[in-house]
């Protein structure tokens, strides 16, 4: 399949609809190991890239100014951690396919790891500090792997969402090393990271959206 | 159950937060042009001085924006409720104030906070303002003595902000400015205990559960788990117990001054903490050190948490000066 801008504003908005869905579990999650807000922060970080999406006019607009543009938004209307992160990614999604104004599936897995470089070079992270990279890297790898096997988009995004999910869920035997529940050592134990829970959330959207 | 808030739309109440304390506060703080959530100080920013730019996450007040003005902070970016502002408001408050001596950033020590405000210093370096940044570390039960650089920046904030302002009020160049900061954040020592949490105003629920007997000593001020869970002690037991851990780091020698700060988390009344205060007078008169000056009542809160925390800043007679350098801001005022 080919991926247009329209293609993209519907992926943003199936994200928006499906965090505004998840805040309050975020939230309690947060709450657990955090400041309680990550769910707040996420909803009003889409809603404001639905909002910004919605007076482009996607004719006129390629890929990346859509995706610079959810940048911008989500970053300006959130700060707190998940904006500058999550910019990040757009932002890096937007220049590995600066230049085209419709994507093939390999430029769309080509995107989804530049996401997920960028959400681990702006948070300095890596696997295993229980934060939302140990969703994202492992689910970017899925990505990768599946469409060098010649897999389908769909095929690729399913592999991604199945690795993000088991990456979340072994956040739960992690001792955090960076963000906020660093400072709590062991007790952090036993609690899923709430930024690894909403990239879940986040990836399975973009599949539902784009299978 | 929700919480019992007096607010009108919890995602509106930053702003019309700040709709009032402008309405207050007009001879002290403005807004930047185009940019409600960077409060700049009507007397202070001008030619040839460093700009002080403080901000954070909403729910602190008086922090951030009530040490705004002449002496202390030159402008405050305001992010949502424990939230860290974003870029643009940041550099928006760097523009207003620089004075073409360079611009230093100061907030405490959050990954979030971090990301944006270095973004907002790659911006603003686009823009020919020099920016340094040093971080406020003084939360003692954040990490261990030796990841002092890993801490969070809580109460002591004011301390510490309050030298850089009067460094920069001085008109003290970029380096000293950094150099009085950073060794006003090596003399500051907080701990805190909560007893009860805060709720967001966007969800009203209750950010963390806490048994009707029981604090946490050691808490953060966004609800953070802090060091140890216990039952809730006396003023005096639990005040030794978070002096005990500071005087550990501090290492007070008979003769030493210090400025003490006992600050309210939101909710715990003037006459509980004026209780802990006695027994940190009684503490400091045991081992011979002498207090400078003391402040007593909310500080940096944490929205309505109930709890307190203990901070004191080290003197030695460069901080003494900065402490005593005349300040005038919307909610503080000094010499």
């Amino acid at each position: 399949m080919t991926i247009d801008t329209a293609d993209l504003k519907r992926m943003f908005d199936t994200i928006a609809v499906a965090i505004e869905a998840d805040k309050d579990r975020l939230c309690q999650l947060d709450g657990v190991i955090g400041d309680a807000d990550h769910g707040i922060a996420m909803a009003l970080g889409f809603n404001a890239v639905r909002d910004a999406l919605a007076s482009l006019d996607l004719a006129a607009t390629e890929p990346t100014a859509l995706l610079n543009t959810a940048a911008k938004s989500f970053l300006n209307a959130v700060g707190a951690s998940s904006g500058p992160l999550y910019a990040t990614a757009f932002m890096r999604a937007g220049a590995a396919v600066k230049g085209n104004a419709a994507l093939a599936d390999a430029d769309f897995t080509a995107l989804f790891q530049a996401m997920a470089q960028g959400i681990k070079d702006r948070g300095k992270a890596e696997p295993g500090e229980k934060t939302m990279v140990d969703a994202w890297q492992p689910a970017a790898e899925a990505a990768a792997a599946a469409s060098v096997a010649g897999k389908t988009l769909a095929q690729c995004l399913e592999a991604a969402l199945a690795a993000a999910a088991r990456g979340a869920e072994a956040t739960k035997d992690m001792i955090a090393a960076k963000g906020r529940s660093s400072r709590l050592g062991e007790r952090s134990l036993g609690h899923i990271d709430p930024g690894a829970a909403s990239a879940v959330t986040v990836i399975g959207a973009m599949r539902k959206s784009l299978s | 159950m929700q919480t019992k808030k007096i607010i009108n739309d919890g995602n509106r109440a930053v702003d019309e937060m700040l709709e009032g304390i402008l309405a207050a506060h007009p001879r002290h703080l403005r807004s930047a042009d185009g940019s409600p959530r960077s409060i700049i100080a009507r007397d202070g920013p001008r030619p040839g001085k460093v700009g002080l730019v403080i901000g954070g996450g909403s729910g602190h007040e008086p922090t951030f924006l009530g040490f705004v003005g002449k002496g202390l902070a030159d402008a405050a970016a305001i992010g949502n409720v424990f939230a860290s502002p974003p870029p643009d408001p940041i550099l928006e408050c760097a523009k207003a104030v620089t004075g073409g001596a360079g611009v230093l950033f100061m907030y405490g020590n959050y990954a979030g906070d971090v990301m944006n405000f270095d973004m907002a210093a790659e911006m603003a370096a686009m823009d020919d303002i020099e920016v340094r940044t040093v971080l406020t570390t003084d939360d003692v039960a954040s990490a261990p003595r030796d990841q002092r650089q890993k801490r969070r920046g809580v109460a002591g904030n004011f301390f510490i902000f309050k030298a850089a302002g009067a460094a920069c009020d001085r008109m003290f160049s970029l380096d000293e400015v950094e150099r009085v900061a950073r060794k006003a954040n090596d003399h500051t020592f907080t701990m805190g205990v909560a007893l009860s949490p805060c709720s967001l105003p966007q969800t009203r629920r209750p950010n963390f559960e806490i048994g009707a007997d029981e604090m946490e000593i050691g808490m953060g001020i966004h609800g953070e788990p802090g060091i140890a869970r216990g039952k809730l002690g006396t003023a005096d037991a639990i005040t030794d117990e978070m002096l005990d851990k500071i005087f550990a780091e501090m290492a007070p020698k008979r003769g030493d001054k210090v400025a003490v700060l006992v600050n309210s988390l939101g909710s715990t009344p003037l006459m509980e903490l004026y209780v802990m205060n006695r027994r940190v007078k009684q503490r400091l008169d045991d081992i011979g050190v002498s207090i400078h000056a003391t402040w007593v009542g909310n500080y940096c809160t944490s929205l309505e948490m109930a709890g307190a925390s203990v901070t004191l800043f080290h003197l030695d007679e460069d901080l003494q000066t900065m402490l005593d350098h005349p300040c005038d801001c919307a909610m503080f005022r000094a010499g």
